[in-house]
């Protein structure tokens, strides 16, 4: 039992990694991205397509895909994000999700409805353990992607906290315009938030290739994990997100130890709970269960 | 300037609404004896058009006039379909069940909408979608429904061929009328006028004593019966349950398509978009995946360029209004003109806040 919450936990690390560019996009941008899941298949697609066709490591690929994500995120914000978020809250949601029907459709075109994975081009790693003591095996790739989290959060945390661009986010996040008075040019600010979220997918994608396979319409489950990871853990910080991840992924595990379809029903109920506790005890109004990180360190 | 005109006159009626309420009736009448003399594939086409309506129209008093915008509709429509399966499995007779199985749907809605109500745009909206996979999941575990496998309406199978086509094109064609007259009924009375309130400003509404949940709740459930509804006639019509088809949140991005390309918050929008949708489909519904890229790309640009819809952009311009929920304020200006083309100054001016 030990040896599957020790699995559950890593695994809570890549729920993690996918999470906090939604969380940090939701909480600079008031903006949820539904395509949020498809651009991480889309990451996972194009590090598949170096690797098979041009004999490219994923994780050299990455020195690629993440800038190209940046690029993607810069231009997200640009011509989508920002025209439609000035029609209200509502556009963007419609937005978003049509970029990801529009991801989705094109990747199923361009590479059909087989599953792939990155598994077969990073060697040993895909099945190498470490032992632990109490004959605990612990898979390589589990350690490093939840290292790659918890690196990930903290540099995030220190560059909102500690950079003057960090603190021009923030600023801009609790109020564009007051923002605006004191020199910070806010969409700047939107559109660099929005590179950073995008490279947390691109290597959210890597991980999702390395450790299991994906299919042009993989999107959607990632979303919905990002979006339940960030909700359960929504407590204020970017590490609330890590301990989100590590919750719904151990629900997860537990779920499947009770049926052999409880995987995702535990994940969601999980979610569920979690929602229905805090709704209960937060009165009402509440204002978003995705609060600022900067709020708290602000 | 006389002193009658110098007043302002609001409006609600015209003389183009009352022809289009006229042309109404006599639409719904000849499509109520087109079975006679359609073929049995354009009774089928029609039937997916009816069905096309409800939803954009369910979706519509949703997203365009109770502000709340999920992208997890299609649990009702896979609901609508599971408990019609269910309950004529159960003996009762099929053509029933369809909308003994909505009214389920919509009784089950209620209480869900306690808790996802005090949601927040985006959260509302993939809180709906997380409700749906979970309950799809939960679908799959029944027997009867053999996970991915599905099963059959096979209780329909008493009927001939003909009969129960022109039975399911006329329920849909009932059903499709009779949510449209609900709404439209809701939306001219006094719910409407709150509604109206809610979706152009929530917090101003409630200072000013709109029962804001409560008029929300009413639309969440209106919406998830009529699209519980339309889930169990689209059994009907194809007979086999695989949950996997019906839980696809593919009826969702044809409702946001729908109604995006209608005229989001409009009465007559929706039933334009799905007209719209319906003739892209029978047209592009062949090309398979560029079929889907091309909707969402023009979702996408909708949502951009033309947020208002078809219908929102021609009613700015014309001022046209058939089926008018709404009421609107004609200044002096416009009445001494007699009924000329109102320039875009005016138009502004009369613009009919609804």
């Amino acid at each position: 039992m030990s040896n599957q919450i020790i699995q559950g936990i890593l695994l809570g690390g890549y729920y993690a990694l996918i999470a906090c560019g939604l969380s940090f996009m939701f909480s600079v941008m008031r903006i949820i991205n539904l395509a949020h899941g498809s651009l991480a298949v889309f990451a996972a697609y194009a590090l598949w397509l170096l690797a098979s066709r041009f004999h490219v490591s994923p994780f050299l690929g990455l020195l690629i895909v993440l800038p190209l994500m940046a690029i993607i995120g810069w231009a997200l914000q640009r011509f989508l994000l920002e025209r439609s978020a000035r029609g209200g809250a509502l556009l963007p949601i419609l937005t978003t999700f049509g970029l990801a029907i529009v991801i989705d459709n094109m990747l199923f075109e361009q590479f059909g409805a087989d599953t792939r994975s990155l598994a077969p081009y990073i060697g040993s790693l895909s099945y190498d353990s470490w032992e632990w003591p109490g004959s605990i095996y612990v898979g390589k790739l589990a350690v490093i992607m939840f290292a790659t989290a918890v690196v990930l959060l903290g540099g995030l945390q220190l560059f909102l906290t500690r950079t003057r661009l960090g603190r021009s986010i923030r600023a801009t996040s609790e109020d564009p315009d007051t923002a605006g008075l004191v020199g910070v040019d806010a969409r700047r600010a939107n559109a660099i938030a929005a590179s950073i979220a995008m490279v947390t997918v691109g290597l959210a994608g890597a991980f999702l290739g390395m450790r299991a396979t994906f299919d042009p319409y993989a999107g959607a489950p990632q979303l919905l994990f990002a979006f339940e990871a960030a909700v359960i853990g929504g407590a204020g910080s970017l590490w609330g997100t890590l301990v989100g991840g590590i919750v719904l992924a151990l629900a997860q595990t537990l779920g499947a130890q009770v049926h052999p379809q409880g995987f995702l029903i535990g994940g969601h109920a999980v979610f569920l709970i979690v929602l229905f506790v805090r709704l209960s005890t937060s009165g009402l109004g509440l204002r978003g269960l995705l609060r600022l990180p900067s709020r708290s360190a602000s | 300037m006389s002193a009658v005109s110098s007043s302002p006159v609001i409006e609600r009626g015209t003389a183009t609404s009352r022809i289009a309420a006229v042309a109404v009736v006599i639409i719904i009448a000849l499509l109520a004896v087109a079975p006679q003399i359609l073929s049995a594939g354009a009774v089928d086409r029609m039937t997916a058009l009816f069905i096309y309506v409800i939803l954009a129209a369910m979706w519509n008093a949703l997203a365009g006039f109770g502000g709340l915008v999920s992208v997890g509709q299609q649990v009702f429509f896979g609901l609508g379909a599971y408990f019609a399966i269910r309950l004529a499995g159960a003996g009762l007779n099929p053509f029933a069940s369809l909308f003994v199985s909505a009214s389920i749907v919509g009784a089950i809605s209620w209480p869900l909408s306690l808790f996802m109500l005090r949601l927040r745009n985006g959260e509302f909206a993939i809180g709906m979608w997380v409700i749906a996979a979970l309950t799809h999941l939960l679908v799959n575990l029944d027997r009867l429904v053999q996970g991915e496998t599905g099963t059959s309406l096979i209780s329909l199978n008493v009927y001939d061929a003909s009969t129960r086509r022109a039975v399911i094109y006329w329920l849909a064609l009932a059903s499709m009328t009779a949510l449209l007259a609900i709404l439209f009924a809701l939306l001219r009375g006094s719910t409407g006028a709150a509604i109206r309130a809610i979706r152009d400003n929530e917090d101003a509404a409630a200072s000013v004593g709109v029962r804001v949940t409560g008029t929300k709740r009413l639309l969440f459930v209106l919406a998830a019966f009529g699209i519980g509804i339309a889930g169990a006639l689209w059994l009907a019509t194809s007979i086999t349950f695989q949950p996997k088809t019906y839980f696809n949140v593919q009826w969702t991005a044809y409702m946001i398509f729908m109604v995006l390309v209608g005229g989001i918050g409009t009465f007559e929008g929706a039933i334009l978009g799905a007209l719209v949708f319906f003739l892209i489909e029978t047209w592009f519904g062949g090309t398979g995946v560029w079929y889907l890229v091309g909707l969402g790309a023009t979702a996408v640009l909708f949502s951009l360029f033309l947020p208002r819809g078809l219908w929102g952009t021609i009613e700015e311009h014309s001022g046209l209004r058939l089926l008018p929920v709404g009421y609107r304020v004609r200044l002096p200006a416009d009445i001494a003109d007699g009924g000329t083309a109102p320039s875009p100054l005016q138009t502004t001016q009369h613009q009919e806040k609804a």
